[in-house]
């Protein structure tokens, strides 16, 4: 259950959230964006959902879905 | 598992134009945060300064004044004093409210006029390539002190809200940093205390913010914040310097 | 007929009764009377009054005032007026109302304390960077320096440009009975900021320069064209015609009224708005006039320019321009008339 959203076309690869997911689940696409960067994409199986992404992306690249 | 967190709708009409991992990101969406929660996001008015602040206004739809080098703290004393009861705030950087705009930025704090002041200090003039600022380190290197800062001739690094705190009647002073997740919570209640305090009328809030400019430092955004956490913070202390006073 | 009044408490007053409500400011002499009178007057109807730290800061407090749609002003001497310049074109770029009152004193950097009339080409081209015009009204008596403020506040608006009161040193030191205006309400502009962004605005990275180029010309020629303001006399069957404005526009009146009264065919035109230049009243004078000669309080003459230009566009190129820059002070009619014989004579040579 995917606890996490993305807009890849937000990103601008800069590499904050990969730096600063405590699971590692956060990695580069192999395919870019129309700006032309290689987007962010997440290891759902890793994720925990605890929102470091969304607190450091400058972009707004993130959502979290949270407790239901 | 953390609460539901999606991003700002005040600020999201377009994506912004800052350079990859740029402080100014974090920094707007704390505020754009702040505001919707104090659901005073329709009732504002901004004074973006020169620089790379000026891009805030590209994602904006508020009444805002791009003011000319400096001045924001000049022209926010006029809107606050036209219009008290909509929320006035500034948005600078460290080269516009510190150098050029030393005198108004100085100013509205010593006359405690009624408006909340962020100040975005990530140690350099951003949108012009990377020259020295007032809050350049000693020996960092910019483009107008390629040997690094001597501050023996040029100064050293200015702490503008430690001055305001402990010189002028102000509401509250604080200063925050975007370099890890807790700092960049932490720096979120200094922004909701300092809209609050502009809200209950107690008198001129400020916020410095701590931030990278990876571009201009030439780091990747990830080790532009080890600068930030390793050189920066030792010098400029985070935390509140001024609290609110409890009435 | 008016009670005695001194000229810079009548314009502070008449300000406030065309319905002004914020003014920031700094002291400089011949103009502070101006601050302090209002100081304790803009309390009194529920205004705002901020001693600026500077000049600077005090034109962009004006700024953020009349950008809420509050009719704002400030007044300053020549010195001040020139820290004022980034306010001047940028409250033109964001099309912002806002007066400005310029007590003119002779001379350059600081200058002196002097009354003088040494700012018309700063004024009337504007001393900041690109291609903004500023309304510049011209008053030669207290009692018309009191009408021309409620003008300045409505044109502003009416155009969304700056409107400039060009004065003197003296006008704003002397006394002079005086009626002054009735009390207008204020109200502000619909497209001010209220906090709720009803009035939406271009970013500015959106802006078209090409297309803005063409609306600002289409403003500045509708000003042109509806605003022209002066005073003349004796002007269709006049052999040389005298150009002057402000208090030494006073005497030149009275000068010519004398040379009249001796025989000689003089008359005057004493433009009321410096920007717009009155081009219009040229096209009245004698077609066969001998010459035009500007009466100036400055060094080197400076509306003596405009005289040529205009005489040049309305009427023909090769009539004689003549100046005799008074340098400071409010020339005597004594002297204007000396003038006028002396270019007669031929010893006072043609500027163009």
């Amino acid at each position: 259950m995917e606890k996490v959203l993305t807009r890849p076309n937000r990103c601008k690869q800069c590499g904050l959230c990969v730096a600063a997911c405590p699971t590692k689940s956060i990695s580069f696409s192999d395919d870019i964006n129309a700006s032309g960067c290689n987007y962010t994409i997440i290891n759902y199986d890793n994720c925990i959902g605890c929102a470091a992404c969304y607190v450091v992306c400058p972009d707004g690249v993130y959502e979290v879905l949270g407790d239901k | 598992m953390a609460k539901a967190r999606k991003f700002p709708e005040s600020i999201d009409r377009a994506a912004n134009g800052f350079c990859p991992g740029c402080g100014h990101g974090v920094a707007i969406r704390l505020i754009a945060e702040c505001l919707e929660e104090l659901e005073q996001d329709k009732n504002l008015i901004y004074g973006i300064g020169v620089g790379c602040s000026s891009l805030l206004g590209g994602i904006l739809e508020t009444d805002r004044r791009h003011c000319s080098h400096g001045r924001a703290g000049a022209v926010c004393t006029g809107v606050k004093r036209v219009n008290p009861d909509n929320l006035v705030i500034a948005y600078q950087g460290d080269g516009d409210a510190y150098s050029i705009g030393l005198a108004e930025t100085t100013a509205a704090a010593y006359r405690n006029e009624n408006i909340t002041v962020f100040i975005i200090n990530n140690t350099n003039y951003g949108m012009t390539g990377g020259q020295m600022s007032h809050t350049t380190m000693p020996g960092q290197v910019t483009t107008t002190s390629p040997h690094g800062r001597n501050c023996d001739i040029t100064g050293y690094p200015m702490k503008f809200p430690e001055i305001v705190a402990s010189q002028f009647n102000a509401a509250y002073v604080a200063r925050g940093a975007i370099n890890t997740v807790p700092q960049i919570n932490k720096t979120r209640t200094y922004i909701k205390n300092a809209l609050e305090a502009q809200m209950n009328k107690e008198g001129y809030s400020v916020v410095e913010i701590l931030s990278t400019c990876p571009t201009n430092w030439g780091m990747s955004p990830v080790d532009a914040k080890k600068r930030l956490t390793d050189e920066l913070i030792p010098y400029y202390p985070l935390g509140e310097l001024k609290a609110r006073e409890v009435k | 007929m008016g009670d005695m009044i001194k000229g810079n408490e009548a314009i502070a007053e008449a300000a406030i009764r065309a319905g002004a409500r914020f003014y920031a400011g700094y002291p400089i002499t011949p103009s502070t009377e101006i601050m302090e009178y209002l100081s304790y007057r803009l309390d009194e109807v529920g205004g705002s009054f901020v001693q600026a730290e500077s000049e600077i800061a005090g034109i962009n407090m004006v700024i953020g005032a009349a950008s809420c749609g509050v009719r704002a002003f400030t007044a300053s001497s020549g010195p001040g007026i020139s820290l004022k310049q980034e306010g001047m074109t940028t409250l033109s770029d964001e099309e912002l109302p806002a007066v400005v009152i310029n007590m003119v004193r002779y001379g350059n950097g600081i200058g002196t304390l002097l009354t003088a009339q040494c700012d018309y080409l700063r004024e009337t081209r504007g001393g900041g960077n690109g291609d903004y015009r500023c309304i510049v009204l011209c008053p030669s008596s207290i009692q018309e320096a009191v009408e021309l403020v409620g003008l300045a506040f409505d044109l502003a608006e009416k155009y969304r440009m700056v409107s400039v009161l060009m004065s003197e040193g003296a006008l704003g030191q002397m006394m002079e009975p005086c009626e002054l205006p009735e009390m207008k309400e204020p109200k502000r502009y619909s497209w001010g900021f209220d906090g709720k962004y009803t009035n939406k605005l271009i970013g500015i990275f959106d802006r078209d320069s090409m297309k803005e180029s063409v609306l600002l010309n289409e403003k500045y020629n509708k000003v042109k064209e509806n605003e022209q303001r002066w005073e003349s006399g004796y002007i269709e069957d006049a052999d040389y015609v005298f150009v002057s404005y402000g208090l030494p526009g006073r005497s030149t009146m009275g000068a010519v009224e004398q040379l009249r009264n001796e025989g000689h065919k003089v008359g005057f035109i004493r433009p009321i708005t410096a920007w717009p230049f009155p081009d219009k009243a040229f096209k009245e004078v004698n077609p066969n006039v001998n010459g035009f000669i500007s009466i100036e309080a400055n060094a080197t003459g400076q509306m003596v320019d405009d005289v040529a230009l205009t005489v040049k566009r309305v009427m023909k190129s090769d009539i004689s321009v003549y100046c005799n820059p008074h340098v400071y002070g409010i020339p005597s009619m004594k002297s204007i008339k000396e003038d006028y014989h002396k270019v007669v004579a031929g010893e006072l040579k043609e500027v163009y």
